[in-house]
């Protein structure tokens, strides 16, 4: 399945953080990249969706659904900064 | 493809290139939601999206097969702040469109000539075929350099250029990297990481490009 990219899931961010969220940095804690939440790979089609380091593919970012409540998962992060 | 017209109460205005979700909701309760790029100005009057339809598209086979007048959507918007051009950023402006990826930066030009902008633009946009492209008619006069590419066929008389946005179209007609263009890329996924590869082998800055990829379509 060919991924999307971060523009793709700008609504459900705002939703889960409340504010605009593609053009905050985040630090990937696998390899160090950093960049904006834009520039990640997304999979929406997944469980969930799904957004993956530009760089190494790790997966930065998990947004699932479950019963009505977004669960989130920003472990991948080792940083997820102000906006640009 | 369809232009939507769209009225919006309590609209709170929009910046070029930005998008809205639409929420269909489906009388068991069923939801189905998906982004769409809004392909008006800021200055226009209305607010339009223009959709592609998808064959297996649930919210895009609705919007365009679907939907009369008067009919209500559940929107929320406008959404992103990356993908977005103001005339204060500056340029000069490299448009590169794939497909429907034309209707953001659509919304950049319009706005770029709704506001007298002096700074200069060229869009580089690649169709399939000449019945595919998107605002045929208007192409003309949003005050662009137009670069229009047809990949899959093209009228027999056809005189522009056929063929993929590749590196050497790109070395010929977009900016050099000395002129340090802004960067919109926006296309099917394949599309725009083969363009930003392509500007990137020529030099430019990475840091001035963005892209946005909406997947895979039919293109």
């Amino acid at each position: 399945m060919e991924p999307m990219d971060g523009n793709a899931i700008a609504g459900q961010l705002v939703e889960v953080f409340g504010t605009e969220m593609t053009t905050v940095t985040g630090t990937c804690g696998t390899c160090g990249a950093s960049g904006q939440v834009a520039e990640l790979v997304v999979y929406v089609r997944a469980p969930g969706v799904v957004a993956r380091c530009r760089s190494c593919g790790s997966v930065l970012l998990v947004l699932a659904e479950i019963r009505g409540v977004t669960c989130v998962d920003l472990g991948g992060f080792s940083d997820l900064g102000a906006a640009a | 493809m369809k232009s939507i017209v769209l009225e919006v109460p309590d609209w709170v205005g929009h910046r070029a290139g930005q998008h809205v979700d639409v929420r269909l909701t489906a009388e068991d309760g069923y939801q189905a939601q998906r982004s769409y790029s809004i392909a008006s100005a800021p200055e226009d009057a209305d607010l339009v999206l223009t959709v592609e339809r998808l064959e297996d598209g649930e919210v895009s086979t609705y919007l365009v097969d679907e939907l009369r007048v008067g009919d209500e959507l559940e929107l929320r918007g406008p959404i992103g702040g990356y993908f977005v051009w103001e005339e204060a950023q500056g340029g000069p402006l490299l448009l590169v469109a794939g497909g429907s990826g034309i209707v953001p930066l659509r919304a950049i030009l319009r706005h770029r000539a709704a506001a007298k902008s002096s700074v200069p633009a060229r869009l580089v946009y690649s169709s399939r075929s000449l019945e595919d492209v998107i605002y045929r008619n208007e192409l003309a006069g949003l005050e662009a350099e137009v670069t229009l590419t047809l990949t899959r066929v093209w009228p027999d008389d056809w005189s522009g250029r056929r063929g993929r946005v590749d590196t050497a179209l790109l070395q010929e007609v977009a900016w050099t990297p000395a002129e340090r263009p802004l960067t919109y890329v926006c296309g099917p996924t394949g599309f725009v990481e083969a363009v930003a590869e392509s500007l990137v082998s020529l030099g430019h800055e990475p840091a001035r490009i963005k892209t946005e990829r909406f997947g895979p379509t039919g293109r």
